[in-house]
């Protein structure tokens, strides 16, 4: 039977409080917690790559042979992103990827068609990624609500943890949230139609159904991942649904990370599986133009499932950013004076596609003569000379440390300095690097490190992906 | 090496030139170009015609042979354009002088300019050296600053005994600065200015950073035996090394920043081509790429003019002052001229001259004998060094 057989998840490092929006706008309602901010080198691609490889954790990439990455915001209208994961997860060239888009269910479409895949035999590994960096226009409630997020889940028979027990769908074509193909920023109707006609009409009726159809009561279920706009909104919900709020809904991380889209159900849904117990009923539930419901239930393989950063993790882990600017800055919301530096003037397609295997998935060479590694690959060695003797070597698993750095005040950055570390790896090689997601005054000679995918510039509509370091996140 | 003796007293230079180095705003390359040049003429008693063989050395500001002969209307000689990033100009120099030591010309011209400022940018352009952009950013002070910090950690040296030692060195440039009417700064500047000058890239400030601007530099050089023929003092070509390093460092982990491996080679092999045995000693004045105040007082090592790890003791007690036993930087170096990247490596080699004529001026130091010049073009994980000797 098709099952969850690994999780993953990601948030970013950098939180914005709601009192320093309601501030910055001078706003007389006061809206607590906080909201997770995606960095100004990530967006949905980065962050699903950090999610997938939370989830493929002492995993062999080949165990995969499809990948879905589903959002709203692709950095993408038209280029597959899916692909972009792979490349960077280093998965088969023969990979299936595909992406789902355009609406906040598309995450759990993705888990439901991987699912079916699996079951029906045309899939064995299905990898699903999920992330969202949706914005609301400034000074607005949806600016206040939004968070940054990513999950992934690997669907397979094998060493299933959660198997899937039941599932239930209905669609509803309207406009209670919504953004076209010409809006940066989500539009939304009068909050008491999307509350009255939308929420509270579809999900408690689909829920009902599912577990109608699965033979199971609202009180079966340990655990229900319910994708929610606000908690107040949730709590309306749990009472019709017959669930208890305290004991049987997942926290939908409203003051933690904000609301993530169509990333949040399947967040929820990890963070419930963290702490699962084998043997649970559990419930992940989107909504957006409809209602996606699956009923599963943990194994005993559940608690065997460790060493995930996951939810927990990620959201001990975090910087409170300075303002409310920084996050309109990082956002690009607002033009500001260019520093007098040269701007990029060139990225060449052919190369990016040449250097794919190295660019993407950080993969090296390893010298077979002398056993050096070097990064990016070479056709003649650095330590020994032998030429055209090498073997793929992956650096992205290795131990690494900072042998020298400095912070560097003239190079043009969003968020100067610019720090740039020499990192040397465990077993050789060395990588000079720029790193992010630090407090300048806490770097240090042989501090360790870790590898994070990030988009390092955009250039004539080209996204380009490379890696930076960063402290050990968590 | 075929032979160990190389270049030596096989060329001499005949004339140079040298413009103000600066923000010339109201000057163009080819104005650079054209004073340094007839400087040169003058100095050489010479007129364009004479001139069989011409070599440009620019890092961004010339891409052809046009880039001289347009301005200068060389009429159909021969002209190459020499790139070595930082090396540029003293790779120019070192090509005219095979030229004339092969014995297919009897007078070629080198001439090194950059005209930088007109870009309106802070600093110079990162190099963006991958076509799929996969790199860090980084500046070159970003780049040095990792050869001062370790250098601090590796000799013991606290932060503030370290920026002190480095600081001293730009205290030291400036002053020779002021002696000389062609630098661009001419100031005075004290140690605690230095020391608390705005961070660029900690730990350098922005006393220990080169500026960046505009100039040209122009030699003539022909057969060493027919030198006297021009002029009753000509110098003499010693040695001309290159040495490139396959930037190791990027790749590396053994590399550690505290020395250049290719400005050691550069200096081994340039002073056995001078028959030099001692370099402490028998170097009587140094040009250095002190693009940056550590990398000054790092190459001193490279250079063999101090012990490794040692540099410390003779920067504090004056050894390479103007009035010390090897004066390093004695027209006031990269700090005071900035550094037009293809100009300074013949700027260099334009006080050297001056010096062993004894038309130093302010600046002149008691019987120089040889000269040495040194340029580093890139970072300290990926460099081209050359290492030029020249005396009398």
């Amino acid at each position: 039977m098709a099952g969850i057989s690994s999780y993953g998840a990601y948030i970013p490092l950098h939180r914005l409080s709601r009192p320093d929006i309601q501030k910055a706008w001078a706003s007389m309602i006061p809206i607590p917690g906080e909201k997770a901010v995606a960095g100004y080198d990530e967006d949905s691609i980065t962050m699903a790559v950090a999610a997938g490889r939370d989830c493929l954790t002492g995993i062999d990439p080949r165990k995969v042979d499809r990948l879905y990455f589903a959002s709203t915001t692709s950095p993408y209208r038209e280029k597959q992103a899916a692909s972009v994961v792979a490349g960077a997860l280093a998965l088969g060239k023969d990979t299936l990827t595909m992406d789902f888009s355009g609406s906040l269910r598309a995450a759990t479409n993705a888990l439901r068609a991987a699912l079916d895949a699996v079951e029906a035999g045309a899939a064995k590994g299905v990898m699903v990624t999920c992330a969202d960096t949706r914005l609301g226009a400034p000074n607005g409630d949806k600016e206040m609500a939004f968070g940054d997020g990513a999950a992934a889940l690997l669907i397979s028979k094998t060493d299933a943890a959660v198997d899937i027990v039941g599932s239930h769908s209905v669609y509803q074509e309207f406009h209670d949230v919504w953004r076209s193909d010409r809006d940066t920023f989500v539009r939304s109707w009068e909050e008491r139609f999307i509350r009255e006609a939308g929420y509270m009409r579809l999900v408690p009726a689909a829920v009902g159904a599912a577990l109608k159809k699965s033979k199971l009561a609202p009180g079966d279920i340990a655990k229900a991942a319910i994708y929610a706009p606000d908690p107040r909104l949730l709590g309306m919900a749990a009472g019709k649904m017959g669930f208890d709020p305290m004991a049987q809904l997942q926290d939908p991380m409203y003051m933690s990370v904000g609301n993530t889209g169509s990333a949040l159900a399947l967040m929820m849904l990890v963070a419930a599986l963290e702490d699962a117990a084998p043997g649970q009923n559990l419930l992940c539930v989107s909504y957006g133009d409809g209602c996606d419901v699956l009923v599963l239930k943990t194994n005993d393989r559940v608690e065997k499932i460790k060493d995930r950063r996951a939810i927990k993790r990620h959201l001990a882990s975090k910087k409170m950013m300075p303002g409310y600017l920084k996050y309109v800055q990082w956002r690009g919301l607002m033009e500001t004076e260019p520093p007098p530096r040269p701007p990029i003037n060139h990225i060449s397609v052919p190369a990016l596609w040449r250097d794919m295997d190295w660019g993407l998935a950080l993969h090296g060479v390893k010298c077979k003569k002398c056993g050096t590694p070097q990064y990016p690959p070479q056709r003649v060695c650095v330590m020994c000379q032998a030429q055209d003797n090498f073997e793929p070597y992956n650096f992205t698993d290795k131990k690494a440390k900072v042998s020298s750095f400095s912070h560097d005040n003239l190079a043009a950055s969003i968020d100067p300095p610019t720090t740039i570390a020499a990192v040397d790896f465990d077993g050789g090689g060395r990588i000079i690097f720029n790193m992010v997601d630090r407090d300048p005054q806490d770097v240090k000679t042989g501090m360790p490190v870790e590898v994070s995918f990030r988009q390092v510039h955009f250039f004539e509509g080209i996204h380009n992906y490379w890696w930076k370091c960063t402290p050990i996140r968590c | 090496m075929a032979s160990v003796k190389g270049i030596r007293d096989k060329v001499a230079i005949i004339g140079m030139g040298c413009t103000k180095f600066g923000e010339h705003w109201d000057k163009s390359k080819n104005d650079l170009i054209f004073e340094a040049t007839k400087e040169a003429l003058e100095d050489a008693k010479m007129e364009t015609k004479d001139i069989e063989a011409a070599w440009a050395g620019t890092w961004v500001s010339g891409f052809d042979g046009r880039c001289l002969a347009d301005p200068l209307k060389l009429q159909y000689i021969p002209v190459t354009r020499v790139e070595n990033a930082c090396a540029s100009g003293s790779d120019a120099f070192r090509n005219a002088c095979y030229a004339v030591a092969s014995g297919a010309y009897d007078v070629c011209l080198a001439v090194g300019f950059e005209k930088l400022k007109d870009s309106g940018y802070s600093g110079l352009p990162d190099q963006q050296s991958l076509p799929s952009n996969r790199y860090p950013d980084r500046t070159a002070p970003g780049m040095f600053a990792l050869m001062a910090t370790t250098y601090f950690s590796k000799y013991k040296l606290s932060p503030e005994e370290g920026k002190r030692m480095i600081g001293m060195v730009s205290v030291k440039s400036h002053h020779n600065g002021t002696l000389n009417p062609k630098a661009h700064l001419r100031r005075e500047v004290t140690i605690e200015q230095v020391m608390n000058a705005p961070i660029v890239a900690w730990p350098l400030g922005l006393f220990d950073c080169c500026g960046v601007s505009d100039g040209s530099a122009a030699a003539i050089v022909v057969p060493a035996d027919k030198a006297k023929n021009y002029r009753p003092d000509p110098v003499y070509v010693k040695a001309l090394q290159i040495s490139v390093c396959p930037s190791e460092g990027e790749l590396r982990a053994d590399y550690d920043f505290t020395q250049v491996k290719a400005t050691t080679r550069a200096g081994e092999m340039a002073y056995a081509e001078a028959g030099v045995k001692n370099p402490r000693k028998e170097i009587s004045m140094a040009e250095l790429h002190d693009c940056f105040s550590i990398t000054e007082a790092v190459t001193c090592e490279d250079l063999q003019f101090s012990p490794r790890g040692k540099v410390k003791d003779d920067i504090e007690s004056g050894f390479f002052d103007l009035t010390g036993g090897l004066p390093v930087q004695p027209d006031g170096g990269l700090k005071s001229f900035g550094h037009p990247i293809g100009a300074s490596g013949v700027r260099m080699l334009y006080e050297m001259y001056l010096q062993l004529q004894g038309r130093a001026d302010k600046r002149q130091l008691k019987n120089p004998k040889l000269g040495l010049t040194h340029n580093l073009g890139g970072i300290p994980v990926s460099n081209t060094v050359s290492v030029l000797i020249i005396g009398l």
